[in-house]
């Protein structure tokens, strides 16, 4: 039996990097999009630029569940050499549409699927003299016969085209006639439409689709950065770059065509580290984005810019670790690296966006932070978030607010005699006073170092006054806490047992095995960590519960011991969940493991009968 | 190393430069290097070029790696902000500075091992990417702060205290800043005054990266026979290309130099610089004889002191990044954030 689905279903394209396939893809996900039912698309890539296989799904879900849901109703199977593979993940009753140019022996085909041959090659060989144009057109003429088996509505494609061409008249019509000519062919010589189907719904609302790298670079932006120092590095690179892109468009000065930021491409993370302290001391905002190997090259710096109280942002878009590790899949398994970087006892601010939405907000929200706490400040994107596009609430900015520059004293304040020490807390909230270079002729001026000072920055090798500065600073570390976005609970309404917590990029799959667990009657809350240190909400919610799942994307349990070592949750009570094969985690794995658990916990313990 | 306080440097106290202030005002905290350390002469020779060239202390920033060079910035300027970074990194930090606030006077200090052994990397891109800096290098060939081994400028054969004696090639900071692309390149010894206090006010004045290799004995751990960065050797095998005075409007230009073949070199602003030729042939403009040169010296064991390599109008890593003319950490909310209407829009393009 096939499959038969309207508005719900995935599709897995299975491409040959470089082919140029990707902009026929995307337009395949956006027509979806634009006819009002969501996607969730996610790019599947090795580490190379050309000749091997990538993958790009589009998870169809009228529902609006956007994690990875596994499996493949439909593939697309365009890469030869990864055929054998693309076929045998193809749920049962589903279909197989490619390229019958050549013919390919049965045996590669399975019983139970609904394969749809389009000779694509053949009558691009037939149009086209041009290679390239073979190549290029080849793909259009695909989504133009995938638009007739799925019963799209092709109207939506062609202004999508001509969009995208806009003023190149000559490729709008080529493009148009290549996907007339697969749809043509489809509709004439296949049995249109497939048990799949997109329908026009109404889902998406005022929803945007746009990359996590570019959506936090965009925060950047807001968020008053004027200075970037960045070294390569996958997948980290495209938040640079969206930077400098939307620099360029947002941050000329009209008049004399100069800018008001400074992009610098270093050498290497630790150059990109050091520029963003030297530009936080001398009062600028300044970041780096970059991933687990370049946060391991900027620890000496990260103790230093903790204890001389310097801000800084850092973007860390998490891969598979540890060193190379799995460069192009994602992981949270940075979590433990960032919250204590460095020698010493050091601990930093972080915050975990769960989508490109809050990775725009936070990205703008991290500049405030660092200058209010003066210290460094992580945002922890991943893999997931950061390069792929997804579905998400539109930016918005509240035109009445101002950046907090936090505390500086200026010339009129030093002119006003207030007592200036460069470490002493004034406020009784850890966080001292601090003074621009350059601002008064006589008063103000200190000395920033990693040796130990007093409240006035004058070099002393005491342990007393170190010890109340490594106290002054857990002060200000506790008034973090109320900074730092608030956690968010979904409360499953009456008193229950057990509580999953998680965060970041877990969000998308956890939102649908909530709603699967709790369809099954089984009742959890949910809370989600979204920034560290953790506010005492994090301490109420783990003692209001028997049990609370902490479900993460890595191997060590990271947030967990967190959690123990920080707010002293008890071991027992945290039972981690953890997927951390580089693959985004599902609702079906989320959803299976917490309802085997709860099974378990519900079961009377039987190891006391045993011993 | 001795923490005994020393006398504050000597100097006529009643003299004061055009804004008013007396050399008391350039100076910072009492010194807590060894007695005799070469560093301190360096900071000394900084305070002098300071108050000759009336700038405002506070509008200096000073910037440091790890050693015992890197901690004179405590030692000089009060009234300037000072950052003691971390070891060899010192460039990068003053790179991010100098980004946020064009407007400032950047002055790096740093040590032989911070610059050419753990800061060689930082050393060379902070030069090739045009910071506009006077970078200071105090080069007495050993790590005097962990107490006397080899760093990476020690001469082949030259000889520790203890006997140990180096077998690797030396790192030459003044061929390598030229071939980097510095604008300013000059060598010098803490022990002469009379030629490093114009060097250091003429790399102030210099739009670009400006490099100063100073000799700079270490008396604990390098100043004894089979030493190359001693006293004595440095003494004896100094070969002063020029001898040069920097001039302002206010000075005038009868340098107290001996009479040789002069040459006035005019500077981008209206300064100059006096030279006073040692070498007829020798001219600063020219990159490849610049190496050239130094290259024969150190064959014959010489060590060229004096401005090696200038370039009239360089420019600098803000003229390459294009940047607006106010400081970056001075713009307002209203040049930085966008705004919602634009934010709209970009929501627009992403449907
Ligand atoms: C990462 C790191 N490694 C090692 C050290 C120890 N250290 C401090 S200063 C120094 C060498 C300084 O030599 P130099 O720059 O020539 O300065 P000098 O003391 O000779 O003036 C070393 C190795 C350090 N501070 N940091
Ligand atoms: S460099 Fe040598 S002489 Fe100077 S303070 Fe250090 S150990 Fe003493
Ligand atoms: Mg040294």
């Amino acid at each position: 039996m096939a499959i038969e689905s309207v508005n719900d279903f995935v599709v897995r394209f299975a491409n040959v990097n470089g082919s140029g396939s990707a902009s026929a893809n995307l337009l395949f996900a956006r027509a979806v999009m634009r006819m009002g039912v969501p996607v969730a698309t996610r790019n599947i890539f090795p580490s190379n630029i050309q000749g091997l296989p990538t993958w790009f799904e589009v998870r169809v879900c009228e529902q609006g569940w956007l994690g990875a849901r596994g499996g493949a109703d439909l593939v697309v199977a365009m890469n030869p050499q990864t055929w054998d593979k693309d076929v045998a993940s193809i749920e049962y009753g589903g279909y197989l549409f490619y390229d019958c140019s050549r013919p390919i022996p049965a045996s590669k085909f399975r019983e139970d699927l609904t394969v749809i041959g389009v000779p694509l090659t053949e009558i691009c060989n037939r149009e086209y003299n041009d290679a390239r144009q073979r190549q290029l057109m080849k793909n259009i003429m695909g989504l133009g016969a995938l638009s007739a088996v799925l019963d799209m509505d092709v109207s939506v494609i062609e202004a999508l085209l001509s969009e995208q061409f806009k003023g190149k008249q000559k490729l709008i019509d080529a493009n148009l006639k290549a996907l007339a000519i697969g749809r043509d062919w489809a509709l004439a010589n296949l049995q249109c439409p497939i048990g799949l189907r997109v329908k026009q719904a109404d889902g998406v609302g005022d929803r945007i689709y746009v990359e996590g790298n570019a959506a936090a670079s965009l925060g950047a932006v807001y968020g008053g950065a004027t200075v970037c120092a960045w070294y390569p590095l996958t997948p980290s690179t495209s938040l640079a770059e969206g930077f400098t892109s939307y620099c360029k468009r947002l941050r000329g000065d009209a008049e004399t065509g100069k800018n008001k930021y400074a992009i610098v491409q270093c050498e290497d993370e630790l150059a990109s580290i050091g520029v963003v302290i030297g530009a936080g001391w001398n009062g600028a905002r300044a970041f780096t984005a970059t991933s687990g190997p370049g946060i391991s090259l900027m620890q000496e710096f990260l103790g230093l810019a903790y204890f001389a109280e310097i801000p800084a942002v850092l973007f860390n878009v998490q891969r598979g670790g540890p060193s190379t590790g799995m460069p192009t899949r994602t992981q949270q398994s940075d979590v433990l690296a960032c919250a204590y970087a460095s020698h010493g006892d050091t601990k930093h601010v972080l915050l975990f966006p769960r989508d490109p939405g809050e990775a725009f907000e936070f990205g703008a929200l991290a500049f405030d932070l660092a200058d209010r706490l003066q210290t460094p400040v992580f945002v922890m994107l991943d893999l997931e978030i950061g390069m792929n596009s997804h579905l998400t609430k539109p930016f918005a900015w509240d035109d009445d607010r101002k950046l907090d520059r936090g505390k500086v004293m200026s010339k009129a304040d030093l002119d006003s005699s207030r007592d200036f020490g460069r470490y002493l807390d004034v406020d009784g909230d850890g966080i001292p006073f601090r003074t621009y270079p350059g601002t008064h002729p006589s008063r103000g001026s200190f000395f920033t170092r990693g040796t130990t000072r007093d409240a006035y920055a004058r070099y002393t090798e005491e342990g007393g006054p170190y010890v109340e500065n490594m106290q002054r600073l857990l002060r200000k570390f506790e008034t973090a806490k109320s900074y730092v976005p608030a956690p968010l609970i979904d409360s499953a309404g009456a008193a229950a047992r057990f509580g999953v917590l998680h965060y970041g990029s877990t969000a998308a799959p956890m939102d649908e095995a909530i709603d699967m667990l709790r369809k099954q009657g089984m009742q959890v809350d949910v809370m989600r960590v979204r920034g560290f240190p953790f506010a005492h909400a994090v301490d109420d919610f783990i003692a209001s519960h028997e049990k609370v799942f902490v479900v993460e994307q890595n191997r060590d349990a990271q947030l967990r011991t967190l959690l123990m070592t920080e707010i002293g949750a008890s071991p027992d009570k945290l039972v981690s969940v953890l997927h951390y094969d580089g693959s985004p985690v599902t609702a079906r794995y989320i959803a299976r493991a917490i309802a085997d658990l709860v099974a378990r916990a519900e079961t009377p313990a039987k190891e006391g009968a045993l011993s | 190393m001795t923490y005994l306080p020393k006398p504050k440097f000597r100097h006529p106290s009643i003299e004061k430069n055009a804004l008013g202030l007396t050399h008391r005002d350039y100076e910072g905290s009492i010194s807590t290097l060894c007695a005799g350390c070469g560093h301190d002469s360096i900071s000394s020779a900084i305070m002098h070029a300071c108050f000759e060239l009336d700038l405002p202390p506070h509008r200096i920033a000073k910037l440091s790696g790890i050693g015992c060079s890197s901690k004179t910035p405590t030692y000089f300027l009060g009234n300037a902000h000072g950052f003691n970074s971390v070891h060899g990194r010192m460039p990068s930090v003053l790179t991010g500075a100098n980004l946020a606030n064009k407007d400032l006077i950047y002055l790096g200090v740093s040590g032989d091992g911070d610059s050419a052994s753990i800061g060689f990397g930082q050393f060379a891109h902070s030069i090739r990417r045009g910071v506009n800096m006077v970078y200071i290098v105090a080069n007495n060939g050993v790590y005097g702060l962990t107490k006397g081994q080899f760093s990476a400028t020690s001469d082949k054969g030259a000889k520790l205290k203890k006997g140990a004696v180096n077998t690797d090639d030396a790192i030459d900071l003044v061929t390598m800043a030229i071939h980097l692309g510095a604008t300013f390149v000059a060598r010098s010894f803490s022990g002469d005054k009379k030629q490093l206090v114009p060097l250091i006010k003429a790399a102030i004045d210099h739009k670009g990266p400006a490099f100063i290799d100073c000799i700079s004995p270490c008396v604990a751990f390098n100043n004894h026979d089979g030493s190359t960065k001693s006293f004595d050797y440095v003494r004896a095998h100094n070969e002063a290309v020029n001898a040069l005075d920097f001039i302002t409007e206010r000075a005038p230009i009868t340098a107290d130099y001996d009479p040789g073949q002069t040459q006035q070199v005019k500077l981008h602003d209206g300064t100059s610089i006096l030279l006073r030729k040692m070498n007829a042939d020798y001219d600063i403009h020219d990159r490849v004889a610049a190496i050239n040169y130094l290259m024969k010296h150190d064959v014959a064991g010489e060590i060229p002191t004096g401005l090696v390599y200038l370039e009239d109008e360089p420019g600098d890593m803000h003229d390459r990044l294009n940047t607006v003319d106010r400081p970056l950490n001075e713009l307002s909310d209203a040049d930085l954030v966008p705004g919602s209407a634009a934010l709209a829009k970009i929501n627009a393009s992403l449907r």
